[in-house]
């Protein structure tokens, strides 16, 4: 059985559709890219799957439960933990503290604050320095750092290397790499098409808020999804459906 | 030496103005509300605190931890039951709520206790009239002493709470991003019920003292919340620290006026409400969140 699965879930800005009729799942230990253009519907899916905003419709089902209506704080306590769009770190608490907040979820498991900087030495030095101060790539660290203090059995990662220097971005995708090799069960929205590729198992293409292409990434080529992408091809010549 | 002590006592004074004003800063400072039935709210605690003695004999000071109990529980609900809601709605739908309470508390009291004076000063024994000479001039009170104490005391437990404990720091990160907060395991609900919980008991707690210092009755809410609002904009919105300094700043400033005529209290605090708003309107300790 999937551990996360979405089922039909429309997601409204108002009166915009967001997110139509987005149907997937995620088994335990996998990895899931997310791409897609700005506005194809991908941050607000996250944030519909973590409970940061409620969809119009569909379910989102973690690991046989359903946990549509659960406010936010309680999908984190199921095992659900979102880095948002921006890093959204606490500015005026410190890194340690920010961590800690997360900790207060009451999730048991491997991390903690020790943990988290073995996994980010970039962070052990900036323990006591208040988050405002950090630097882009020490936020996002802190923000993966952040949502892995929940131990959560699915990690979503919204746009991490999203207004990062290149050099800050190979060092959180290094320490990324820490936790795909411990097999953890990942959903990861990615501008950079080449480096989503790289670290997922499989990728998922939206368009206007609607899944135009989904396959394995051993399968698809890139000139395929860069295409599902820019939605050049009508949405029926797509090689791999649409949607499960 | 009239002047040191007008000093000396606006002090004192000052520290009820601060314990007056901590729950409006900590409301302010975690949901940016401005909750104008603070002073009712203030008030309303007193009369807890004196029904209580009435009913029962009690000292005001045993009387003081029920009434104190039932306020943070009066809090708690008054956020989950109505501000949560009207928070919902924009910035303005809170004030009008308040408003809306401060004036429905006022007139429950007047219902309740008819519009006489109370005070807690004569059950509350020797504490409310005991005082030590300093020199011939000057004398402390013990009650002006023990109202600065306590003062103290809950300003710096709250600084303790928000530092250094875990609900504290939910508290903090909640204030400065709700939302995130959510989304790493905190519920923003209980966090800002708490909150109110401990602003109303607080409130409740000034309102006791205001009751042993003088005297209470219904309609004394308005007028303790402009002292407290005063008191919050003097020391900037959402400082604890400012807060003090602000209840300070007021309390002294009340004492020099009345030196220069005893109708001129209030106005020498106004004066300085004033100055501070045309001159440093975000207050002499500005903050971002609530900070500690």
């Amino acid at each position: 059985m999937s551990l996360l699965s979405v089922e039909q879930l429309d997601v409204r800005h108002g009166l915009l559709k967001a997110v139509r009729d987005v149907s997937f799942s995620i088994n335990e230990g996998e990895i899931l890219a997310l791409v897609g253009a700005n506005g194809a519907g991908k941050t607000t899916l996250m944030r519909a799957i973590a409970g940061a905003h409620r969809p119009a419709g569909g379910r989102v089902v973690l690991d046989g439960r359903d946990v549509t209506h659960m406010s936010a704080h309680k999908r984190v306590r199921a095992g659900l933990a979102l880095v948002p769009e921006g890093r959204r770190l606490f500015a005026e608490l410190t890194v340690e503290e920010n961590l800690l907040v997360a900790a207060a979820s009451g999730r048991s498991g491997e991390w903690s604050v020790g943990t988290v900087m073995e996994a980010f030495p970039l962070l052990k030095p900036l323990r006591t320095k208040r988050a405002a101060t950090l630097s882009g790539g020490e936020q996002q660290a802190t923000a993966i750092g952040r949502a892995l203090m929940t131990n959560p059995r699915v990690l979503l990662l919204d746009e991490v290397s999203l207004g990062l220097a290149p050099v800050a971005v190979e060092t959180v995708y290094r320490s990324l790499q820490t936790l795909i090799e411990g097999r953890s069960t990942i959903v990861l929205v990615e501008q950079d098409l080449r480096r989503a590729l790289r670290v997922a198992g499989r990728v998922i293409c939206m368009l206007e808020g609607k899944i135009v292409l989904e396959g394995s990434t051993a399968e698809l080529s890139i000139e395929e999804i860069t295409e599902a992408y820019f939605g050049l091809k009508s949405r029926q010549q797509i090689g791999g459906g649409s949607g499960p | 030496m009239t002047v040191l002590n007008a000093v000396i006592q606006g002090i004192m004074l000052g520290g009820f103005y601060a314990l007056l004003a901590t729950g409006l800063s900590l409301i302010f400072g975690v949901m940016r509300i401005i909750n104008l039935a603070h002073g009712s709210l203030a008030v309303l605690g007193a009369f807890l605190a004196w029904w209580v003695v009435d009913k029962t004999g009690i000292s005001p000071f045993l009387a003081l931890i029920p009434a104190l109990v039932v306020m943070f529980g009066v809090g708690y609900a008054l956020q989950l039951g109505m501000l949560e809601r009207s928070l919902r709605s924009g910035p303005l739908i809170p004030l009008l709520t308040t408003f809306g309470l401060a004036v429905v508390v006022d007139n429950a009291l007047l219902g309740v206790f008819t519009p006489d004076v109370r005070s807690l000063g004569g059950p509350a024994g020797k504490v409310t009239i005991a005082s030590w000479a300093i020199t011939d001039q000057i004398a402390v009170s013990a009650i002006g002493m023990l109202i600065l104490g306590v003062a103290a005391a809950v300003l710096l437990g709250l600084h303790f709470f928000l530092a250094r404990t875990g609900m504290g720091r939910s508290m903090r990160a909640t204030a400065q991003d709700p939302d995130t907060a959510e989304l790493v395991g905190v519920d923003s609900r209980a966090v800002y019920a708490r909150a109110v919980g401990i602003a109303t008991a607080t409130a409740a707690l000034a309102g006791f003292f205001l009751a042993v210092r003088a005297v209470v009755e219904p309609s004394s809410g308005p007028t303790q919340l402009i002292f407290a609002f005063e008191a919050v904009v003097i020391g900037g919105f959402g400082s604890l620290w400012g807060t003090l300094v602000g209840g300070l700043i007021l309390g002294v400033a009340q004492t020099l006026g009345a030196l220069v005529d005893p109708h001129y209290a209030n106005l020498g605090g106004h004066l300085v409400f004033l100055a501070v708003l045309a001159f440093r309107g975000r207050g002499i300790f500005e903050a971002r969140g609530v900070s500690t």
